[in-house]
């Protein structure tokens, strides 16, 4: 289980987070919703220990790692697939599985887990030689939720999968990430898509310029009228 | 039919044809004069190899990490003075260090063991005495070049892209003004030249040094440190995601990478017989990246191409054009100085019709190797035919 407590994040004169407190049980996908700018990702980023923190206490499984670096967070099991994609496109689909699984020595493990991969992506197993520049969009995003995979996360945090995707491949990615849940993964989505996002989401969060504003189960949510209002479009 | 080749016949391919290039350059060497034309080849293929070594050395930072560094003539430098100042015969040392009270260091290593195992087995044992004891501050060379670079790395890594070449350059130019300090002239004879250190006397020597050296950095490429080099690269957020530690990979990739510069430096002092700081400038560096650039960012085979053709080009096959006559008619535009007006029209044109070098990011496979010979006369028969791809092409020849 993931805790955060009161925390503060500034960029220069910005302040991005406000004091927020989530929390992140275990064997439940928790989406975390909210407009541009409202400080989603600088939540995964500072998890991750990409930006450094203010104040507060990001506590993993008991362990406080608010001042941990990002090479011994993703030891103990958090995975961030980077908004963009930002797959590596001048390696094969094959190598950026395996820097996904850089900091593992296990290499029976390693195998087992890209043949599980493959199997939630079948097409990568076709593409397996291709440079991953000359992907789709679609199939670079699968590429990188594989590649965070292979480091063998407790919890993968997936920053707008949707992103610039069409509608049916959003509709694929979303089934794999409760495929991702069932094997015993447990996930934070950001999106701003949040009608999808909403529905697959045991928790959810609304976000807004560095506050959480509301909380609540994810069916619950979608029947809300001001989340309605703000982020359905209706 | 089976057009692929087994790992095991390409290792047996390669190394075969290592060893007749080596054969080759031993038997070219005891057969042709060092007055014939000829010999100037042997002058390519030593400083081609020293060039080469350096060259991928350099791809390793600018084309496999993706940072931009000019520094590299700085690590040859440190890497040629280690060299020679360890080198010079005791004997020599008076008249070398003649301003400086022949200098502060009284041995040399090459002679140490020279001596040693000449004492022990004669002749031939002083010889190959000789050599294992260059061996020694060669290695030497390329360690204070790494310790340099990693003492100069931690400020200097955390710059990005443009400001890490400028921070990098000047820290060359600093070094070249450092190594001719007068204060120090006990140690690197101040601004006066160093010579009469121990050199190699075949041409083998350079090219299998460099060989081995250029084999380390392939296999390191290849290795999972080659591939985090090339997440860096690629994206340094994603691979900061995936646990790669972004600064000790790029500190790790400097100091490997002047490792092998100073060990070129070496090298290119043995090549040279005599060193001064004053020609390790930008310029050299600048000639290296063009190699790396016109082999190809990102490709191991292209850096050696390209710093054979570049140093077989402005040392040899562009020599006749400041001969003054060609063909038997005299030009007065030919004089001194031409050749370079010619190399540079040459570069401009693989710039503009290569624009990712001669090999791009590929490397040579023999594959790829056998595919284009096979290919060749069907390539040439469709040379007409302008709207056919090259896949079209290979197609037909299955």
């Amino acid at each position: 289980m993931l805790e955060i407590k009161g925390l503060n994040v500034h960029y220069g004169g910005i302040h991005a987070l406000r004091g927020i407190d989530m929390e992140i049980p275990d064997g439940q996908i928790v989406s975390l919703i909210g407009a541009n700018g409202a400080g989603k990702s600088t939540t995964l980023k500072a998890i991750m220990g990409q930006v450094s923190k203010t104040s507060g206490e990001v506590i993993w499984n008991g362990n406080d790692i608010t001042a941990t670096v990002t090479k011994e967070i993703v030891k103990q099991g958090i995975a961030l697939c980077p908004e963009g994609r930002k797959v590596f496109p001048d390696l094969t689909v094959e190598e950026n599985l395996m820097i996904g699984a850089y900091l593992r020595k296990d290499k029976e493990e390693i195998r087992k887990d890209r043949d599980w991969v493959y199997e939630l992506f079948p097409r990568m197993k076709e593409r397996e030689w291709q440079l991953a520049g000359t992907l789709s969009g679609g199939e670079q995003q699968m590429l990188a939720v594989g590649r965070a995979l292979m480091t063998k996360p407790k919890l993968l945090m997936l920053d707008e999968p949707s992103l610039g995707l069409a509608p049916l491949v959003i509709r694929d990615i979303f089934a794999i990430i409760k495929q991702i849940k069932e094997a015993g993964v447990n996930v934070l989505l950001i999106e701003q898509n949040a009608k999808a996002a909403l529905e697959i989401s045991d928790i959810a969060y609304v976000m807004e310029t560095g506050f959480i504003t509301m909380t609540g189960e994810g069916r619950q949510l979608l029947n809300d009228e001001r989340v309605k209002k703000a982020y359905l479009g209706e | 039919m089976n057009r692929e080749i087994s790992k095991k016949q390409r290792n047996i391919l390669t190394a075969s044809a290592c060893l007749i290039v080596l054969l080759l350059v031993y038997l070219g060497n005891m057969l042709i004069p060092p007055t014939s034309g000829m010999s100037m080849m042997f002058t390519v293929l030593e400083k081609g190899a020293i060039y080469a070594l350096v060259a991928v050395s350099m791809n390793l930072l600018n084309g496999f990490t993706g940072l931009f560094s000019l520094g590299q003539a700085g690590f040859m430098l440190i890497g040629a003075y280690t060299y020679a100042v360890l080198s010079i015969p005791a004997a020599s040392r008076d008249s070398v260090y003649q301003y400086f009270d022949g200098g502060l260091i009284k041995f040399s290593i090459p002679e140490i063991f020279s001596n040693a195992l000449g004492s022990m087995l004669g002749e031939t044992g002083a010889v190959i005495g000789e050599y294992i004891g260059m061996l020694i501050p060669m290695i030497l060379a390329g360690i204070l070049a790494a310790i340099v670079a990693f003492l100069i790395g931690i400020p200097v890594l955390r710059l990005k892209s443009d400001y890490l070449a400028i921070a990098t350059l000047g820290f060359a130019e600093i070094l070249r003004a450092f190594f001719q300090w007068n204060a120090l002239g006990s140690i690197t004879n101040g601004s006066n030249i160093l010579r009469s250190f121990s050199t190699y006397s075949t041409p083998l020597f350079p090219v299998i040094i460099s060989g081995i050296c250029i084999v380390f950095i392939i296999l390191l490429i290849n290795s999972s440190y080659g591939r985090a080099f090339k997440a860096i690269r690629d994206d340094e957020i994603a691979a900061e995601a995936m646990g790669v530690n972004l600064f000790r990979h790029k500190q790790w990739s400097f100091v490997i990478s002047s490792f092998f510069a100073g060990i070129g430096g070496a090298l290119l002092a043995m090549f040279q017989n005599s060193i001064a700081s004053t020609p390790f400038t930008s310029n050299m560096t600048y000639e290296l990246l063009l190699i790396v650039v016109i082999g190809g960012i990102g490709s191991v085979t292209g850096s050696i191409i390209g710093s054979f053709l570049f140093v077989a080009c402005s040392e040899w096959w562009l020599r006749f054009l400041d001969a003054g006559s060609f063909l038997g008619m005299d030009f007065a535009f030919m004089r001194p100085g031409f050749r370079k007006v010619v190399f540079a029209v040459i570069i401009m044109l693989i710039v503009l019709f290569y624009r990712q070098g001669i090999m791009g990011t590929k490397e040579f496979s023999w594959n790829g190797f056998i595919v284009f010979f096979r290919n060749l006369p069907l390539k040439i028969k469709n040379l007409g035919k302008k709207h056919k791809k090259n896949t079209d092409i290979e197609k037909e020849a299955r």
